[in-house]
């Protein structure tokens, strides 16, 4: 199999690494070799952050370039567009629709883009939920990049139950059920 | 089949040693190194601390060998500077037990104040040095050095860098394997430094080395793949997957000791390749040496000294790739910023609204350099901040500084600040030193410290009082303040920065992200009473924004009603109330 490149991305504090661990965990499950890179230290504050997850049969390099992504995880508007440029010409955004304010726009230094969504489609395909609405429905805000997860994993290679079970693996026990949840929410919704 | 475990490149170093018998291992945080010992605590047959700062954790480390046990120190590449007075010595005396030095370097500057190199280090020191590439190779790479240093009787530095210590791979997991304790026997010759003892040892040490590199050329870990001989590299480390990742049939030769340099297989690989490469980050380590040799190879002239390396770059500069992908434009930069609710941003508040400069020291309160806070003047390394300052004032005298103050972290603080300020009281400054203390060494992910009454295995101890502690200098002015009690604040700063003395200040609240740490509240505006001055949003609170018509939001999952907003509206405008 072709190796498959999969890009997090997101603000420092959002919890872009529990996600990687839910998909460095089905990777291994289903059999592949799989790297990730992921981001600690001082751009964790606040910062734009970026988690590589590449999985074939095998894999050398532990980041995904420019031009390479299969899919982009993105949890927050404008840290898609800011790594829309890594995909690969067929590949795909999802996104959560949110925002959050970079230092430099509250500052006034900078304006945050209008319609960030309907720009990213002129060229890209995209799947947006606004995840913490959904998430705040579900009873716990913090799910929501479970969902976002969830909308994502309809383009790779794991069927359902397996990231149940990963899931079921990796989440501290008490918040299996809502993150199981916030998941499917994701996994069934696939409206464009 | 051995079990299989996806492991960060620290983690897989932390198995290592675990698997290779170590009874004792001494840290000080510091990305990328810190996961190394948060893995190490899970395993309770390895004795595992966090030490005050790098130079106490490598002379733990040495100690423990010298009774026999195998140990380890890990740090990251600025923290061998600080362990590297022992260091080099101990490069003399060798070892009891196996004794390896971790040591993490950040090509690409993700959260350090350098780019150093730290095998330029090791070749100062004469200590030889392993440089794994991936997760499977960290674990196997660290086990090896532990047998490498006993049988060559010398400290090994495995070299890590971000990349590897922050990805995640498979590793294969094994057994450990018990390594009953050297026995301990007095030689003064081997282990008492002084200058006879040393002449011996250093004639040693170049034997040593000498033996190290010879074998070095049928060691297991440095690799040859002989494919297409046209073109051939010679790479270590991450580098190399990016060779593999590009160039998969060329001649690899494959370092897995990249100090010492094993010359008569570096002049065999060479002399069958047509064109050869040396793909290194950072530092020509490799190249020079190998330049020297009269090898003819390429490596500097065509790959950067700084940053990270990746596989598109030498798609670029091999192939001739053109790479260009089409960015968007005006994507706002998003730096890191200090968190909602945290402590230092209401301390910097206060020094802006003053207008005074402050000597800075490493942690997340750097971040205070950058607008809107605009506070921290110079940072430098661990502990500078006082030093500093106190430079600035005999070369410009007291008056000079008093619109300045030093700020340090407790963390930091503790691993060298102490020593500044017992020289700022010596000497006979009369600085200002603010130690934000927010009870843990934070930027690294809440380590706790000497002064936290925690040990890195979440044990109570008696911690360290800071401000007795500065009280027992000799300071006369030590005072203790909330770090959001604005008034109090401006009051103390105002006094303190005018006497002629030395004056700490203890700014005390316990960092946001701090685990157990509850925010029951959040801060909420009433627009109705808004006057839309922009005073709120001065300190750069990233939970609050302005809105189209002037007055200001409040993000409710972000804000930690710490209440800073609150005390700087002049009217009433911000509430608290519960989530």
């Amino acid at each position: 199999m072709e190796t498959k490149n999969i890009m997090i991305v997101g603000v420092g504090g959002q919890g872009t690494l529990l996600t990687s661990r839910i998909l460095g965990g089905i990777t291994v499950d289903a059999g592949y070799d799989v790297k990730l890179s992921e981001v600690h230290g001082m751009a964790q504050r606040g910062g734009s952050v970026v988690t590589f997850v590449r999985y074939g049969d095998t894999v050398a390099e532990p980041i995904v370039e420019e031009g390479q992504a299969d899919v982009l995880i993105a949890f927050e508007r404008l840290e898609a567009m800011r790594y829309a440029h890594f995909l690969k010409p067929n590949g795909v955004i999802v996104v959560n629709d949110w925002r959050i304010d970079p230092i430099t726009v509250v500052t006034g230094v900078a304006k945050y883009p209008d319609n960030i969504i309907d720009e990213l489609k002129k060229s890209h395909t995209v799947y947006s939920i606004n995840a913490m609405e959904e998430a705040g429905k579900l009873g716990n805000v913090k799910a929501f990049n479970v969902i976002v997860l969830g909308l994502a994993a309809r383009h790779m290679d794991f069927p359902e139950e397996a990231w149940l079970k990963v899931i079921e693996n990796t989440v501290p026990p008490k918040t299996v059920e809502i993150n199981q949840k916030a998941f499917l929410l994701g996994y069934k919704n696939d409206k464009e | 089949m051995a079990d299989k475990k996806i492991m960060l490149g620290n983690e897989a170093i932390a198995r290592g040693a675990y698997e290779a018998g170590v009874k004792v291992s001494a840290a000080y945080p510091g990305t990328p190194s810190t996961e190394i010992s948060e893995n190490i605590v899970k395993y309770p047959e390895i004795y595992a601390e966090w030490s005050p700062n790098e130079k106490v954790a490598m002379e733990v480390a040495i100690g423990a060998s010298i009774s026999g046990v195998r140990a380890m120190a890990s740090m990251k590449h600025v923290g061998v500077n600080v362990a590297s007075d022992p260091l080099y010595t101990i490069s003399y005396g060798g070892v009891n037990g196996g004794l390896v030095l971790v040591a993490a370097d950040d090509p690409g500057l993700y959260s350090s104040q350098n780019e150093q190199d730290s095998r330029a280090v090791a070749r100062a020191a004469i200590v030889p040095v392993l440089e794994p590439s991936d997760s499977q190779e960290a674990k196997e790479f660290t086990k090896y050095a532990f047998e490498l240093s006993e049988k060559y009787d010398t400290p090994v530095m495995v070299r890590t860098t971000t990349r590897l210590s922050h990805s995640q791979g498979p590793v294969e997991l094994l057994d450990r394997v018990e390594v009953s304790d050297k026995t301990y026997e007095r030689n003064p010759a081997k282990f008492v430094m002084m200058p006879v003892n040393a002449k011996g040892r250093h004639v040693y040490v170049e034997k040593r080395m000498k033996q190290l590199a010879e074998d070095g050329c049928t060691m297991p870990i440095n690799k040859v793949y002989y494919g297409d001989t046209s073109i051939g590299f010679i790479t270590s480390g991450i580098p190399y997957q990016y060779v593999k990742e590009v160039f998969p049939e060329a001649s690899v030769l494959k370092l897995g000791m990249v100090h010492p340099l094993p010359k008569k297989l570096i002049e065999e690989f060479a002399s069958k390749v047509d064109k050869l490469y040396i793909f290194e980050e950072l530092e020509p380590v490799i190249e020079e040496q190998v330049l020297s040799w009269g090898i003819k190879a390429q490596g500097k002239e065509l790959f950067t000294v700084q940053g990270e390396y990746s596989a598109n770059m030498l798609r670029k500069a091999l192939k001739g790739e053109d790479i260009s992908v089409n960015e968007y434009d005006n994507v706002p930069v998003r730096p890191p910023i200090l968190c909602p609710g945290c402590p230092h941003r209401s301390v910097f508040s206060v020094l802006n609204k003053l207008k005074i400069h402050a000597a800075g020291d490493i942690g997340c309160y750097t971040l205070g350099a950058v607008a809107p806070l605009n506070v921290i003047d110079t940072t430098v390394c661990m502990g500078a901040s006082i030093s500093t300052l106190h430079g600035m004032e005999k070369a410009k005298g007291k008056e000079y500084i008093k619109n300045w103050v030093a700020v340090i972290g407790d963390s930091t603080f503790m691993h060298t600040g102490i020593n500044s300020l017992m020289n700022m009281v010596y000497n006979q400054g009369t600085g200002t030193v603010i130690i934000l203390d927010n009870s843990t060494t934070g930027m690294t992910g809440h380590q706790d410290h000497a002064a936290t009454g925690k040990t890195l295995q979440g044990e109570t101890v008696p911690a360290i009082n800071i401000f007795k502690l500065c009280q027992s200098l000799g300071i006369k002015n030590v005072v203790e303040v909330n770090a959001f009690d604005l008034e109090a604040l401006e009051k103390i700063v105002k006094e303190e920065v005018a006497r002629d003395e030395v004056s700490v200040i203890i700014t005390k609240s316990p960092c946001v992200l701090l685990k157990g740490n509850v925010f029951p509240n959040v801060c909420k505006p009433i627009s109705e009473k808004c006057k839309k001055c922009g005073m709120c949003l001065k300190p750069g609170c990233p939970a609050l924004t302005k809105q189209e018509d002037g007055t200001i939001a409040i993000d409710t999952t972000m804000c930690n009603g710490c209440g800073l907003c609150k005390s700087l509206c002049k009217f009433d405008a911000i509430e608290i109330c519960e989530k």
